[in-house]
This record gives C-alpha cells, sequence and structure tokens, in this order.
C-alpha cells in the first residue's frame, strides 16, 4: 500500500479517536475493516483513492459511529451523555445556572436557621427548635433536585411527582409526635437526607429510573459528588480555620457571626457546585476514582481478612460495645462502597481480572466478620433490649449483608466463568429499591412502631 | 427497496447471532454474509455493527478474541455462546410469531424462517 494510502488512513484513524467514546481497540477493529473494504475494492478494480473514499463512505459518517459509540460506551464518557449533546457548548450559561442554584441553597438554609433560632424551644444547649438539625437535608437537597429538573427540562408531569415525593417526605418528617432528642427523631433525621437522596437520583436521571445502566450512571455520579464534596469541605475548612486565626487576635467577636453565616451557606452551595462539578470537570475525578478503589480495596482487603482472624480467636468479647452493630454497618457500607465503585469503574466487557479476586477476598472477609458479631448480637438480644436504634441496625446488617453474599456469588461465579460482570452491576442497581424501601420503613414505619421514643 | 430504519435495527441481533451461530466470525466478514443473504438489499452503515457485536459482548451473548488475518494483520474474532444461543432461539420463536401473523393477514405462507 502506498505511502499516501497510509497517511490517509492514518488521518481517518485520528478523526475517529478523537471521540473518548472510542478508544485505541475499537480503533484497531475499524481500522482492520476500513483495511479489508479497500482491499477488496481495489481487487475490483478501483484506484487506491476510490477504494479508500468508498470504504469510508460504506463504515458511515464519523459523528454517527462515535455516537453509536459512546451510546454502548457510556461508562467511558457516562459525564457528558448525562448532559444533553445541546448544552455542551454554552459552558458559561450552565456556570451561571449552578450559581443561581447555589446562592439559592446558601440563602434557604439561612432563612432556615433564623427561623429554627426563633423557634427555639429553649432547651438547655440546643440554641435553635429541635425540627432543624432533623429537616436540614429538606433546605439543600430539594434545590439540587430543582436544579436537575431543570437541567434535564423535564416534563411537567415528572417535575410534579419530584415534588411530591419531596412534600411527601417534610410532611412524614413533620408530623410524626417525635420525644424531642428521642432516638427515632434521630434515626429520621439520618434517613431523611438518603431518602432525599433518592429522589436526587430520580431528578438526575430524568426520571428514567428503570434502565440497570442509566442507575449505575446514578451511583458514579453520587462517589464523584462525595469526593467533591469532601475535597471542598477540606478547602473550606483551611479557609475558614484561617480566618479565625486571622480574626482572633483583633476581632474575636466577628468569629461567631462570620462561622454562623459563612459556614452553613457555604456547605449548602458546595453541595450544588460539587453536582455542577461532576458533570462539567469530568476528566479530572474520572481518573481519580478507579485510583482510590484500586488502592483502598486491597488495604480493607488485608484489614478485613486480619480482624475477622482475630475475632474468630479471641471471640466476640463479653463486655463488648452494645452499639458495636452500628459500627458494624458503617463497615459494611464502606465495603460496599468500594465494591460497588470498583465495579462501576471497571470495564464491563472485560473479564475476571486481578482485582475481582482482591474484591472477593474483601466481601468473603467482611462477611465472615459480620456473621461473627451478628450471631453474638442475636444471641444475646434479650439480655440487651430491642431499642429502635438497635433494631434499624440489625436490620440494615441483614439488608447489607445480603447484598454483599449475592456480590460475593456473582463475583464467585465471574472469576469461574459463568457469570458475565454485567450480572453485578445488575445486582446492585437492581438492590438500590431495597435500600430506597428501607429508608421509606425507617422513616414511616419504625417512628410508631417504637412510640416514637 | 429501502428497508426502513427501525426495522433493520430490530433484525440486527437476531440476525448477527444467527451468523455467528453458524461459526465464529469477524465484524467485516459477518456484514459481508448480511449483504449476500439479503441480495443486498439489507444495507446498514458498517461501522454501527460493531457498537452491536460490543453490547452483545456485554451481555454475554457472545465472546470476542483477537487473532490475525491471512495477511497477519490483527482481527477481532466473535463468537456466540450458550447464552447467546439461548437468546437466539427466544428471538427466532419471536420473529415466527410475527412473520406468521403478518403472513396471515397478507395470505402468504408463512415460509422462510423455519429454512
Amino acid at each position: 500500500m502506498s505511502a499516501d494510502q497510509e497517511e490517509r488512513i492514518r488521518q481517518w484513524r485520528a478523526a475517529i479517536t478523537r471521540d473518548p467514546a472510542v478508544v485505541g481497540a475499537d480503533a484497531d477493529e475499524l481500522e482492520s475493516h476500513l483495511r479489508d473494504q479497500i482491499a477488496e475494492l481495489e481487487g475490483a478494480g478501483l484506484r487506491q483513492d476510490e477504494a479508500f473514499i468508498i470504504a469510508v463512505r460504506r463504515l458511515g459518517e464519523i459523528d454517527r459511529i462515535t455516537a453509536e459509540y459512546a451510546r454502548e460506551h457510556g461508562d467511558r464518557l457516562w459525564k457528558q451523555l448525562a448532559i444533553p449533546a445541546a448544552d455542551r457548548g454554552d459552558r458559561r450559561g450552565s456556570l451561571a445556572r449552578m450559581i443561581v442554584f447555589a446562592a439559592v441553597a446558601a440563602v434557604l438554609i439561612q432563612v432556615a436557621r433564623l427561623a429554627a433560632v426563633a423557634t427555639a424551644d429553649g432547651m438547655p444547649g440546643a440554641p435553635t427548635a429541635s425540627w432543624f438539625p432533623r429537616d436540614l437535608g429538606l433546605f439543600v437537597l430539594p434545590v439540587l433536585i430543582a436544579y436537575f429538573a431543570f437541567r434535564r427540562a423535564m416534563s411537567t408531569r415528572r417535575c410534579l411527582a419530584l415534588a411530591g415525593a419531596v412534600a411527601g417526605l417534610a410532611i412524614a418528617a413533620n408530623v410524626l409526635p417525635f420525644v424531642a432528642g428521642g432516638s427515632t427523631e434521630l434515626l429520621v433525621a439520618i434517613h431523611l437526607p438518603v431518602a432525599l437522596w433518592f429522589v436526587v437520583g430520580a431528578a438526575y436521571l430524568g426520571g428514567d429510573i428503570g434502565p440497570s445502566d442509566r442507575r449505575m450512571d446514578f451511583i458514579r455520579f453520587s462517589g464523584e459528588w462525595g469526593i467533591y464534596v469532601a475535597l471542598i469541605a477540606m478547602g473550606g475548612g483551611v479557609l475558614l480555620g484561617l480566618t479565625v486565626a486571622v480574626l482572633a487576635p483583633i476581632a474575636p467577636a466577628a468569629i461567631e457571626p462570620v462561622m454562623t453565616w459563612v459556614l452553613p451557606s457555604g456547605a449548602a452551595a458546595a453541595v450544588i457546585v460539587a453536582a455542577w462539578l461532576v458533570e462539567a470537570k469530568k476528566s479530572i475525578v474520572e481518573n481519580l476514582a478507579p485510583v482510590l478503589t484500586a488502592v483502598f480495596t486491597p488495604l480493607f482487603a488485608v484489614m478485613l481478612t486480619g480482624s475477622a482472624i482475630v475475632y474468630a480467636i479471641a471471640g466476640v468479647g463479653g463486655d463488648f460495645d452494645r452499639e458495636l452493630l452500628t459500627v458494624f454497618d458503617v463497615l459494611l457500607l464502606v465495603v460496599l462502597g468500594l465494591v460497588v465503585y470498583g465495579i462501576s469503574a471497571r470495564d464491563a466487557r472485560h473479564g475476571p481480572v486481578a482485582m475481582d479476586v482482591v474484591r472477593l477476598v474483601a466481601v468473603v472477609a467482611a462477611i465472615a466478620l459480620d456473621l461473627l458479631v451478628l450471631a453474638t448480637m442475636v444471641d444475646r438480644v434479650g439480655e440487651l433490649g430491642f431499642t429502635a436504634n438497635r433494631f434499624v441496625a440489625l436490620v440494615l446488617n441483614l439488608i447489607l449483608l445480603v447484598n454483599l453474599a449475592g456480590t460475593a456469588w456473582l463475583t464467585a461465579r465471574l472469576l469461574a466463568g459463568r457469570a458475565m460482570p454485567v450480572r453485578i452491576e445488575r445486582w446492585q442497581t437492581g438492590y438500590l429499591a431495597v435500600f430506597a424501601v428501607w429508608v421509606a420503613v425507617v422513616l414511616v414505619v419504625v417512628p410508631p412502631v417504637f412510640g416514637f421514643e | 427497496m429501502n428497508i426502513d430504519k427501525d426495522l433493520v435495527a430490530a433484525m440486527a441481533t437476531p440476525l448477527v447471532l444467527a451468523i455467528l451461530a453458524d461459526g465464529s466470525s469477524y465484524g467485516y466478514a459477518i456484514l459481508g454474509r448480511v449483504r449476500e443473504l439479503s441480495g443486498g438489499e439489507l444495507e446498514w452503515s458498517d461501522g454501527m455493527l460493531y457498537p452491536l457485536l460490543h453490547r452483545l459482548e456485554r451481555l454475554g451473548s457472545i465472546r470476542a478474541e483477537w487473532g490475525l488475518s491471512a495477511e497477519g494483520r490483527r482481527r477481532k474474532y466473535y463468537e456466540i455462546t450458550d447464552a447467546g444461543r439461548a437468546q437466539l432461539a427466544e428471538q427466532r420463536r419471536q420473529w415466527e410469531t410475527a412473520n406468521r401473523t403478518l403472513g396471515g393477514l397478507w395470505g402468504l405462507e408463512a415460509s422462510g424462517v423455519g429454512a
């Protein structure tokens, strides 16, 4: 083949790989196709340049091919896909929109805070009304929901459904007669933001919550959002810490107002800013999240295996912390997070890789460890008493255990070459429904059952 | 005759699976086979085949492996899996039903599909 022809093919290849959805191996495959086609056309008597033009035409317009790849390989550029193509051009418009919504969140939280101070019931050590900490999520996350509803240009009917969900949660959290400072109120305070986050998910997906790969997009979004929030919180912490250090010698009285005005507003705005960053600055964290999971999954595997061995040998002590189960819930949640994040960053077309083995070890060790604790807990439940806290911790523990057991089973089958990675994804995305139902139960069913104590 | 785009899209999966059920193959050859079977009437942009193959691979219906062509170029070969065969059988049932239904209306023998 002549140098000219090689150059033409090289340029065509460069054009097709300009889109992030087409990776090197795809280009190899397409190029191989192109060369087969050219060879056949030349065999039929066409000149080299003619053969090239026809072969390229047959493959289709580059834009359409890359769009088709993008549809199949959403994981390679999922955030670009999440933004409607028309939006990609107007970065500045999207920035202005984000600032407006962030400002709304920042103002709303202050309005709520002032209202809470005004209605404070004078409990010692509580400068605000008891509803304020419980409802904190209600002043921030609905702004994020509205932001996505607006961004996705959702239909009025779907917007109303979102508003209905938020209103329902707000009512559920506020009409029940909680005993002040009781544990059911604390449980609601913890679970309300989680329930709202599911509504955020519905808005993020533009209402299409059914398809498994769309749900996976939301899981990725959640993880990266969390990373951005943590980064912003660290930067904000440094900023506020220095502000205090600078003000302390000359204007100590100014510190408290700065804290009460800047901290809540900044945190509320960060929720929106982080969501915007995930979509706008995709390539920064995209490389960070898989690296973080790759670093921490093996470390957790070692830690969990070691702990499981120690627990198995030493036995769960007689005087262990009564709320140990809560600690283990957090542990299982972290393991689940690592697993889900690892899976979401994984190329679903590849067969088993070494990291799957590490993941399996971590999950199995976590299950073993948790079963040891759980057995002791159940054994002594009569002695310890069944409070709302313990009940919720126990059920969440079982829910997580079932999830991890399913994950372990599917990972083992994957390693045995008997299941596709996509099965694990579907298991996790399907399980979101279980979590959503459980959160609703904690909000609505648990408080009355335990007498709002 | 130009076959409707949606119909081509609906046929694509069973067509690819059925071709691979006859033996493993690669993209260019699969398209050649489609052209040959349809007498050139079923045209789709060649580039669209690959995302479809990748999707079937991700869902476990087919398996891919890099090999070499006769000229020593890297080439990706696809092979149907057991899950793919099951899927093909199911798709075939559906197409036979569709064919029979329309055939009944138009007074045709439901032919060709069972061959």
